[in-house]
C-alpha cells in the first residue's frame, strides 16, 4: 500500500483529501513534517483560498524546499486545487502579483466568464497516454471551484516535451490538469469528485 | 465543453437525524444522513446540502459527528447551514470535512461577517443562503419587490432581496443560494421572476430553491439563470429522483453530468 502525505500548511479541507486517498487506497498522514514528506511514496500539496494566502503558508512550513527536493529525487508530487496554482511562476490577483513556487512558467489570473467561481462539474480533455486520466472517456466530469487559474504557459508558449497538458473551458480554456514527470497536478478536486476522482487518485497512486 | 448544472438535494438534520420524512426503499436507516448521503452520492447527486435546524446550541455537537461522518464516506461536496453564527462555527464545520457554509440569518445581522468569513476561508466556502419573498401588502416595499424574511419566511426584514444579494457578492461570499418563500411548499414551480431579478444582479453562481413539485420544473429555473437547483421533499419522499429531474432537465438542452 503507498504511503502518502498531505502536506498541512493550514490550507483546504484537508479531512477529505486524506479520506479520498484513504478510499482510494494509500495510507495516508496529514502533517507538515519534512522527514515524514521526504519518505513518502507521494506528496500531496492542497490548497483553497486566495493565492498568495497559500503561497505564505507554504513558505511557512518550506513546502517550496520540499516540493524542490523531491522532484530532484524523482519522487511523484501532487497538486491540488491553489496547491496547483502555486507550482507556476506567479498569481494575479486583484492587479498583483505574487510570486509562486515558480516549477512551471506563466501565470494564474483571474478567468475571463460571466459567472465565477467556476462552481461545479466539467469535462476535461486530456492527450492520449495521459496517466491521471487513463481509462476515462471524455464525458468524465470533475468538480471545480476556482475562480483563477493558469490560461496558458506563458511566454514560454507551448507545453514541453515531457509536460503533458489537459485543458477545461469556463469562459475561455484554461489548464485542468499537468502531467510533468513526477510533477502532476489537477485545478480540480479529485477528492470531491466522486467515483471519477477516485479512479484518478488511484491511477495516481499506482505510479508511486 | 461547459459546467454542468448541479442537482443538490436538501436534508434537514436535527440533532443528527434526518427529518422530514424520507421514503427510500431498502434503507436500513432513513434517519442516518450519512446512509442517505452516500443514496444520494449514488444517485448522481452533484452536491449535498445539510440543514442544521437543531433548536438547541447544545445539543449542535450532533452536527459535527454528521458532517464527519459524512465526509469520511461521500466524496462530493457538502454545504452545511442553519444557526451558524459567527467565524468560529465557520471553522469548526469546514475542519469537520464540510467543503461550504451558508450563512443566512447571522448576515443579516452583520452583513461584515460575510466579508471576515470570505477572507480567512476563501469565497469558494461562503454560501449567502436568503429566504425571499415578495413583500406583502402593508409591508415596506423594496426597490425589487422582494424582501429578506426571518423565522422561516414569517418575518419580514424590509431588506431589498436583489440589493442584498449584490452586496453579499461585494462583500466577498462565492454563491448565493435563493429560497423562495412563496414558491416553498407549493410544489407548483420554481419563483423564476425571483430567480432571474437575483440573476441579473450577481455574477456568483446562484442555486435554485423552494417549489420544485415535478421534474418539468428545474429547466426553466436554470433558463431565468439558476446555475443549480435545489430541493429537499420531493427528493425524500421519493417523488422523484436525481436521474429524473437530470433527464429532464437534459431533454431541455441544459449540460448535466
Amino acid at each position: 500500500m503507498p504511503r502518502v502525505v498531505v502536506l498541512d500548511y493550514g490550507s483546504g479541507n484537508l479531512r477529505s483529501a486524506e479520506r479520498a486517498l484513504e478510499h482510494a487506497g494509500a495510507r495516508v498522514e496529514v502533517t507538515d513534517d519534512h522527514r515524514a514528506a521526504m519518505e513518502a511514496d507521494g506528496l500531496v500539496v492542497p490548497g483553497v483560498g486566495a493565492f498568495s494566502a497559500c503561497m505564505r503558508g507554504l513558505l511557512e512550513v518550506g513546502g517550496d524546499k520540499l516540493v524542490d527536493r523531491r522532484l530532484a529525487d524523482d519522487r511523484p508530487v501532487l497538486g491540488i486545487c491553489v496547491g496547483m496554482q502555486i507550482l507556476f511562476e506567479r498569481g494575479v490577483e486583484h492587479g498583483v502579483a505574487a510570486e509562486g513556487v515558480g516549477r512551471w512558467p506563466g501565470a494564474v489570473e483571474r478567468l475571463r466568464a460571466e459567472v465565477l467561481p467556476h462552481m461545479g462539474w466539467n469535462t476535461v480533455s486530456a492527450p492520449s497516454g495521459s496517466v491521471l486520466f487513463a481509462g476515462m472517456t471524455p464525458e468524465t466530469r470533475f468538480y471545480f471551484v476556482h475562480s483563477f487559474a493558469a490560461r496558458g504557459w506563458g511566454d514560454a508558449g507551448t507545453a514541453s516535451e515531457q509536460r503533458r497538458s489537459v485543458w477545461a473551458e469556463h469562459g475561455e480554456p484554461f489548464l485542468a490538469a499537468v502531467e510533468d514527470g513526477p510533477l502532476m497536478a489537477t485545478q480540480f478536486h479529485p477528492e470531491k469528485s466522486g467515483a471519477a476522482g477516485s479512479a484518478l487518485l488511484r491511477n495516481w497512486l499506482e505510479t508511486l | 465543453m461547459s459546467v454542468a448544472v448541479r442537482v443538490i438535494p436538501c436534508l434537514d438534520v436535527d440533532q443528527g437525524r434526518v427529518v422530514k420524512g424520507v421514503n427510500f426503499t431498502g434503507l436500513v436507516d432513513a434517519g442516518d444522513p450519512v446512509e442517505l448521503a452516500r443514496r444520494y452520492d449514488g444517485e448522481w447527486a452533484d452536491e449535498l446540502t445539510f440543514l442544521d435546524v437543531t433548536a438547541s446550541s447544545s445539543d449542535r455537537e450532533t452536527t459535527y459527528d454528521v458532517v464527519r461522518g459524512t465526509a469520511d464516506q461521500v466524496f462530493i461536496p457538502l454545504t452545511v447551514g442553519g444557526g451558524v453564527r459567527g467565524p468560529e462555527d465557520v471553522d469548526r464545520l469546514l475542519r469537520a470535512g464540510a467543503d461550504k457554509v451558508s450563512l443566512n440569518t447571522a448576515a443579516i445581522s452583520d452583513p461584515g461577517l460575510l466579508e471576515t468569513a470570505s477572507r480567512r476561508f476563501g469565497a469558494q466556502c461562503v454560501v449567502l443562503s436568503v429566504d425571499a419573498r415578495r413583500v406583502p401588502s402593508g409591508g415596506t416595499e423594496t426597490s425589487s419587490g422582494f424582501e429578506v424574511t426571518t423565522h422561516g419566511g414569517r418575518r419580514g426584514t424590509g431588506i431589498c432581496a436583489v440589493e442584498w444579494a449584490a452586496r453579499a457578492e461585494r462583500l466577498g461570499v462565492g454563491e448565493i443560494l435563493l429560497n423562495s418563500m412563496d414558491a416553498d411548499g407549493t410544489k407548483e414551480g420554481f419563483d423564476l421572476e425571483m430567480i432571474r431579478a437575483v440573476r441579473a444582479a450577481v455574477r456568483v453562481p446562484l442555486i435554485a430553491s423552494g417549489g420544485a413539485g415535478s421534474a418539468e420544473h428545474f429547466a426553466p429555473a436554470v433558463h431565468a439563470g439558476a446555475d443549480a437547483v435545489l430541493a429537499a421533499s420531493v427528493f425524500h419522499f421519493g417523488e422523484l429522483t436525481i436521474e429524473e429531474v437530470k433527464n429532464a432537465m437534459r431533454a431541455e438542452g441544459i449540460t448535466v453530468r
